[in-house]
């Protein structure tokens, strides 16, 4: 019992838990299937992005990925121009997405590792690079996905979403790797000390290069089905991605500070972040009150945090 | 190596920034007219001041993400409140600018990542924005349009605001006595405790200055653009990360450069005019700006080796 209360990630599900539950007194039991249906298909594009930027996090002081928006519409944009709407090409354009993950996190570590630039400034300046290619391909068209794809994207198998299974599958993989893979104790160790991470001999720009392609991977990939998930690939559509990776990866109970990744806490703030905003919607609150609620609730779950910290 | 001899790392804001201009002055010479200056930067002077106060909060280490919801706030109150009530206004701004200074301390004393908080506040700016103004409108108050349009003799309002902002800012921070104090909060924040200052006024201090640079980003755009929405700053957060870093900043150790800064707003706002005139589609617009960056500080780290060697 104690070893589960002090668990960082169960915060995060309790929060969600609560937010359900409040949801649910207001619109009636009768609404609760579906809003755990929106809230899974909702949050599974949040918790991939989030578990990249997780990854990256962990690497310690200074890692961050901004660029995860533009690959995102990228992705998106390119993927739906390989396919043009023709059947039979979903593999097609996945693989499209994840060479485009592939090449933007290549250029971003490289940016970081060959220009010696703060992960910050080369995924901010590398992002601008790939919003003006989105731009510059998705001018004026607006091509549908294969039909059978955008059924798959906004389709269930066995009651749950299938964006929902793939974002489980993910976080599970990812967290077998960090738990019980030597990666992922290279990760951690290097985010805990490079200095001694490399002298007890980690790879250490092996494992950073790694975490910033797994990033765009996964961004790649979640641009992919977003796109295909809303029927589209809009300019906008992974704008709202920055601000919401880095809170899910905050509000899921991973330390800031590197050195200490939290899968299942991932899923449990994007769960949380989607019922929020739902049940304040559902109470009524217009979109300018939602945000500063939400951004009320992002400070304090990191005043709340650092006092456990404190304490500890 | 004497005292003012200046390295050419230093150098490199300004070297940048004249290669941008002559192109820009070589591929369209009506760009260098009085008017023509004016054009080309006057929309940087709102970006310059928000990269002041992007440069006061790196400076002491930490990162601001929530400058472009915040300077949309301020326009927003001003093209609102400030029009109707200007006292309730101005009394709004100061408090935005109290909040950034409290910020500023709490951050300190609970020894919260500015990263975070910062995040989280940028929605609270966002929300309040959405709430004040939500759809896009509002008119500029007079005085401000006038100020906004003066027509200085010799150089156009935008060089001489520009000119200006940077040296105020480096009067403040480089020369002043508290400049130098709170430089010394990003180079070793223990040994000016040691010295007997407080640090939680100090981090105020900064934040709160860091405030009033936002509040006058958002007036002065209001002043240019004459309405405003919920969102129209947005894109002044990495605007304003960027220039601090091409102007020869680093984000640990509290060596910043607010000419460099100022220079490094008008640089990015050159890379994406210079595209026009060269008759390349806008869709490269942001992309320029991106490669700017990229160069500029792929120069950089080859002037740094050779500093090294030297």
């Amino acid at each position: 019992m104690q070893s589960l209360i002090s668990r960082p990630w169960l915060w995060a599900w309790l929060a969600a838990i609560a937010v359900f539950a409040l949801s649910i007194a207001l619109s009636g039991a009768a609404q609760a299937g579906g809003l755990l249906y929106a809230a899974l298909s909702f949050g599974a594009f949040a918790a991939i992005v989030g578990i990249g930027q997780m990854l990256v996090i962990t690497l310690g002081p200074g890692n961050i990925d901004l660029s995860i928006p533009a690959v995102m519409t990228l992705a998106g944009t390119l993927a739906l121009k390989a396919m043009d709407g023709a059947p039979g090409t979903a593999l097609l354009g996945l693989g499209v997405a994840l060479l485009v993950g592939l090449g933007a996190g290549a250029a971003n570590f490289a940016l970081i590792r060959l220009l010696r630039l703060p992960p910050i400034i080369a995924t901010l300046a590398a992002s601008l690079l790939y919003q003006s290619l989105a731009i510059w391909s998705n001018r004026g068209l607006r091509i549908k996905p294969p039909a059978a794809l955008a059924d798959f994207a906004t389709g269930r198998t066995l009651g749950v979403p299938n964006v929902a299974l793939i974002g489980v599958l993910l976080a599970l993989v990812v967290w077998w790797l960090l738990e019980r893979g030597l990666w992922g104790r290279w990760l951690l160790a290097t985010g805990q000390n490079p200095r001694a991470a490399r002298l007890a001999g980690v790879p250490v720009e092996r494992v950073r290069a790694s975490a910033y392609l797994s990033v765009a991977l996964l961004a790649g990939l979640a641009g992919y089905l977003l796109a295909s998930f809303s029927g589209g690939a809009a300019l906008n559509m992974g704008q709202q991605y920055l601000l919401l990776s880095i809170a899910v990866v905050v509000i899921g109970g991973t330390s800031i500070a590197g050195g200490f990744s939290n899968v299942p806490g991932v899923w449990g703030a994007a769960l949380f972040m989607f019922l929020v905003v739902s049940m304040l919607n559902a109470y009524g609150f217009d979109a300018g009150a939602r945000m500063m609620l939400t951004g009320v609730i992002i400070i304090a779950i990191v005043v709340a945090a650092n006092a456990r910290r404190r304490r500890t | 190596m004497t005292r003012h001899s200046i390295s050419p790392r230093k150098l490199l804001p300004l070297i940048s920034f004249s290669v941008l201009l002559i192109a820009t002055f070589a591929l369209q010479e009506r760009a260098m007219s009085y008017l023509g200056l004016n054009l080309l930067f006057n929309l940087t002077i709102p970006i310059a001041l928000a990269t002041i106060g992007q440069l006061l909060i790196i400076m002491v280490n930490d990162i601001d993400l929530s400058v472009g919801a915040f300077v949309s706030l301020v326009a927003c109150i001003v093209s609102t409140l400030l029009v109707q009530h200007p006292w309730l206004g101005w009394l709004a701004l100061a408090g935005l600018v109290l909040a950034y200074a409290a910020l500023g301390a709490l951050i300190h004393r609970f020894d919260l990542p500015a990263i975070v908080v910062t995040l989280g506040m940028s929605f609270i700016w966002g929300g309040l924005a959405l709430v004040i103004m939500p759809a896009p409108g509002g008119t500029s108050p007079e005085w401000l349009r006038a100020l906004m349009t003066v027509k200085p003799p010799l150089a156009p309002m935008a060089v001489v605001a520009a000119l200006l902002i940077a040296a105020a800012a480096h009067l403040l921070i480089m020369r002043s006595g508290i400049g130098t104090v709170l430089r010394g909060l990003g180079g070793n924040s223990r040994s000016v405790a040691r010295a007997g200052w407080r640090l939680s006024g100090l981090y105020a201090l900064t934040y709160g200055l860091a405030g009033v640079f936002g509040v006058l980003a958002g007036l002065t755009l209001v002043g240019l653009y004459t309405s405003s929405g919920a969102s129209v700053a947005s894109s002044y957060t990495l605007l304003s990360i960027a220039g601090v870093i091409l102007g020869g900043g680093e984000f640990i150790g509290g060596r910043v450069s607010p000419i460099g800064a100022v220079l490094g707003a008008l640089t990015l706002s050159l890379a994406g005019s210079l595209l026009a005139f060269m008759h390349i589609s806008p869709d490269w617009q942001i992309g320029a700006q991106g490669a700017v960056l990229i160069l500029v500080l792929a120069a950089r780290l080859l002037f740094t080796r050779r500093e090294a060697l030297l």
